[in-house]
């Protein structure tokens, strides 16, 4: 912090930072980044929440990592040194949840590994982390970790109700005695194609709602 | 022989990158506007799959795997550098993608001038990583079986999006709702291309 003039740690600015990434500049939805692993984990709630908050922190401090040594790192090879401190990161993730939470490491596969290539994480480095300092950068990688988070939350919460009939583990649909009377579950939801079209959906509604984000 | 066979379809066609497991979902939405610019990206992809898959296969087997050092001397034999994974495969997968750029730079020019701008990309396409870690947890035991493996899902995501752009082409004459135009409906064709892919799903191989 060279500078003078001092910054209040949650100014407006830094406040911004965090909010945007939620609904106008939404990495899913309007930025079209990390698509990848967001759509293949939302059948149940569960590994979408784990996936959202690795993601959520593995961008925050690979940001602050970068960040920290933006002035040093050569520019012919940031690529190469941002891959690294990522994968670095999510190296330390996936053992975390292969010693804590087992069973949900095994239902994410490959897509922890992939946090990696998460275009987040490479598009939130490239873009904000070589031109900022630490502290911005990490309220950045918060925000977009928590806006991905936000899509993959409504996406997952969707499916599993309508497709399993439950919300996080718990069957509603049970409880509330639909099955009796000839409601069910829609086995369609549970299929990769329609994470796409929910996302697709969403999408819709955020446009119709926010029309200066329309493509022309 | 049959059982490769079984392996290339299996990759293209039912267990599609794009249609099955969303990888490289990035560069197919942003790169599909036109047929030309994804028919070159395709060709990309599938080189560079061609050669990182069985590199990779080769690294985890004489590296990274639980006693695959043991060609170095019984010391080794009980190390394991599984947890190095990641780390590994995005550094061969940079370094081979950098060598490829060259490489093509030196001997086609033709050909580096229609591919070039694509490969530094596809480093960071999760497609390539992806296709890399599915060869690990699948664990295909020799180097063909990754080869055919790696050839095959290439393939599968080219035939993606060639798809869609060819579709999106068309769909500049038709009537969108303004909210659905452009990443909207881009979504919803790719679940619907989805849907008739699942149609394959049924063919035990």
């Amino acid at each position: 912090m060279g500078n003078q003039e001092k910054e209040p740690v949650f100014s407006a600015k830094n406040l911004k930072l965090f909010t945007a990434p939620l609904g106008r500049d939404n990495p899913i939805t309007v930025q079209v980044l990390g698509i990848c692993s967001a759509l293949a984990v939302t059948v149940k709630l569960k590994p979408a929440i784990v996936m959202a908050i690795s993601v959520t922190i593995v961008v925050a401090f690979s940001n602050v990592i970068i960040a920290a040594m933006r002035k040093y790192i050569p520019d012919r090879i940031r690529i190469i040194v941002q891959l690294v401190v990522a994968a670095t990161m999510v190296i330390l993730v996936d053992q975390i949840l292969k010693a804590y939470a087992f069973d949900v490491s095994k239902q994410l596969s490959v897509f922890v590994g992939l946090i990696i290539t998460n275009c987040i994480l490479m598009g939130r480095l490239e873009a904000f982390a070589m031109a900022n300092k630490p502290w911005p950068s990490f309220i950045d990688g918060l925000g977009n970790g928590a806006g991905y988070g936000l899509i993959l939350i409504i996406v997952a919460f969707l499916r599993e109700l309508l497709g399993s009939g439950s919300i996080y583990g718990y069957p509603v649909m049970e409880k509330l005695g639909l099955y009796s009377i000839g409601y069910e579950n829609n086995g369609m939801m549970i299929l990769p194609p329609m994470a796409l079209i929910v996302v697709g959906l969403i999408i819709w509604v955020q446009r119709s709602r926010n029309r200066s984000l329309i493509d022309k | 022989m049959e059982h490769l066979l079984n392996i290339f379809i299996k990759s293209i066609f039912i267990e599609n990158m794009v249609f099955a497991f969303f990888l490289g979902m990035c560069s197919y939405l942003a790169v599909s506007k036109t047929v030309k610019t994804s028919i070159g990206l395709g060709i990309a992809v599938v080189f560079v799959l061609l050669i990182t898959v069985p590199v990779n296969f080769l690294v985890e087997h004489y590296v990274l795997k639980k006693g695959a050092l043991a060609w170095l001397g019984a010391g080794f034999a009980d190390v394991d550098l599984s947890f190095l994974t990641f780390m590994v495969f995005i550094a061969v997968i940079a370094a081979i993608v950098q060598l490829v750029e060259m490489i093509i730079e030196k001997f086609s020019p033709s050909l580096y001038n229609s591919l070039g701008i694509f490969l530094p990309l596809i480093a960071v396409n999760c497609a390539i990583l992806g296709a890399a870690l599915f060869m690990q947890e699948r664990e295909y035991q020799t180097v063909a079986e990754a080869t055919v493996f790696g050839v095959g899902s290439g393939i599968g995501w080219m035939l993606a999006i060639v798809g869609i752009a060819a579709i999106r082409e068309k769909l500049r004459y038709s009537n969108v709702p303004d909210p659905l135009k452009g990443l909207g409906i881009t979504f919803i064709l790719t679940g619907l291309m989805a849907i008739a892919f699942m149609g394959f799903m049924g063919i035990k191989l």
